[in-house]
């Protein structure tokens, strides 16, 4: 079993988009879940529902509406253009945000149910202190609800590794750009090279168990974290 | 008023018992007559690259033979991994010769039906007219993204490579490249607009654009074949389609989709 040279390729470049994709969601997710975790607002349901649609839309499906949204003509494609990107199909940051999409729910819902599992009590607690919101936030939420950042970040990063409907559709299989580990194991499949194949799955299918390991072992340890503390 | 609800209530009912009925007795019919049944009846695997012609040619086949097909469509790749993992295919009609010869080698198929059915044509095309013809701005380098199959495993692909190696622009334009995992893709690509030209298939030309006809000796021909598979040898239907396909009416379908036949 030894890798070639296009395939290390494709395993860097996977680890460099879902660090990228890790990273930017985190920064968004975060007062995105909060607000979920916390309003009364009527747009809650909203918000909540387009939040999850990436979870049962196809990818292809995603795919071929960003490949039209991010083309010239589309809303995407105009935006990019007039800010002198030019066209975000067929390069990293075209899969960026592609993947922003598809990842979105599976950082979002665990930050959001940590939050929500803290309960409004510390935070009251806190703010009879005079405690500011930011404050608050820094010195009691983020410590109450760092399993469940940890869940999302490993979630959102383990996504986005096995992304691949929407990378078929907008990545153009371009080397060191847009062809990642799961592309480069279906070029493979689909070229009968089935050695190269069964070399990078293996690859994957440990990395997902790794993953998911490491996952639940966290879940285990934070259950009785939250539960003595927050509540 | 409530009455008559109840009668309408009632013979909804009544339908609905007959229907029931009908459905199990039918069942149990098909269930007793099965063997004969499945000899009426072939397993067609079809490349996707031949979705529209395959829905006429297997409507007209119907139609005149009174058999009945089951169509499969994927790539041929995967349809050529499920067959020798014992996929229950009876013909496969690959969109390359690659896989067919593969096929024969595991001896999956028999050597007298494996048939050359379609010979595909290759055009470059670009999704908005232009002073200059596809060809002329690929040859130019007027362009900033050229759309083609993957040369790794779709035929097509690798026609689009040799005509660009003939034309030695092969290097030059590499960078460019945007690889779609089949001829489809590559249409997608350039018909969205994020590629200026792309190679597709003739068959796929749309009405709109600007396209440029590749010469045919500027690339090995695009043969796609088809085999019978060794389960198949005793299945009517399947034997009867794989002489259709050999039909001129076949061949009339076929060409009337912009591919040439033998």
């Amino acid at each position: 079993m030894f890798l070639s040279d296009s395939d290390i390729d494709a395993i860097i470049l996977t680890l460099k988009l879902a660090s990228t994709v890790t990273f930017i969601l985190l920064l968004l997710c975060t007062p995105l879940a909060y607000w979920l975790a916390r309003t009364q607002s009527w747009l809650k349901a909203p918000v909540s529902a387009l939040v999850a649609m990436p979870l049962i839309l196809p990818p292809t499906v995603i795919g071929f509406y960003l490949l039209i949204a991010m083309g010239p003509n589309g809303p995407i494609g105009e935006l990019s253009q007039s800010l002198g990107i030019g066209l975000l199909p067929f390069s990293f940051w075209g899969l960026v945000l592609g993947s922003l999409f598809y990842s979105l729910p599976f950082v979002v819902q665990p930050i959001q149910n940590a939050i929500e599992a803290i309960g409004t009590k510390p935070i009251e607690a806190a703010a009879t202190l005079h405690s500011t919101p930011l404050s608050t936030f820094i010195y009691i939420v983020l410590p109450l609800a760092k399993p469940g950042f940890l869940s999302a970040a490993v979630l959102g990063f383990a996504h986005t590794v096995g992304e691949f409907g929407i990378v078929l559709m907008i990545g153009g299989n371009i080397p060191k750009e847009t062809k990642v580990v799961s592309i480069q194991i279906y070029d493979n499949v689909e070229a009968l090279n089935y050695t190269g194949a069964h070399t990078l799955s293996a690859v994957m299918l440990i990395f997902s168990l790794l993953v998911l390991l490491s996952l639940y072992t966290l879940q285990q340890q934070s259950k009785s974290a939250i539960f003595s503390v927050g509540r | 008023m409530p009455v008559l609800a109840l009668t309408n209530t009632m013979r909804c009912f009544t339908q609905l018992c007959v229907l029931v009925a009908a459905m199990i007795v039918n069942g149990s019919v098909n269930h007793a007559h099965g063997t004969d049944i499945k000899r009426q009846h072939a397993h067609i695997a079809v490349a996707s690259n031949f979705i529209k012609p395959m829905t006429l040619l297997a409507q007209d086949f119907e139609n005149k033979s009174g058999h009945t097909l089951t169509i499969s469509y994927a790539s041929s790749g995967k349809i050529y991994a499920q067959i020798i993992h014992g996929a229950p295919f009876d013909v496969f009609l690959s969109a390359d010769q690659e896989k067919p010869k593969q096929l024969a080698e595991k001896q999956l198929i028999h050597s007298n039906f494996h048939i050359t059915y379609a010979i595909g044509k290759l055009v470059l095309w670009s999704n908005t007219v232009g002073h200059e013809s596809p060809i002329e701005r690929l040859q130019s380098n007027q362009y900033s993204k050229l759309a083609l199959a993957n040369p790794k495993f779709a035929p097509y692909g690798q026609a689009a490579v040799a005509v660009l190696d003939k034309l030695a622009i092969k290097e030059k334009s590499r960078p460019k490249w945007v690889l779609g995992e089949s001829i489809s893709q590559a249409y997608q690509f350039v018909a969205s607009g994020n590629a200026e030209i792309g190679f597709i298939a003739k068959s796929q030309l749309p009405k709109q654009g600007a396209f440029s006809t590749i010469d045919q000796t500027l690339h090995p021909a695009i043969r796609q074949d088809a085999v019978l598979l060794k389960r198949a040898m005793n299945n009517k239907s399947a034997m009867a389609f794989f002489e259709y396909l050999q039909s001129n009416d076949a061949k009339k379908i076929i060409q009337s989709f912009d591919y040439d036949t033998e």
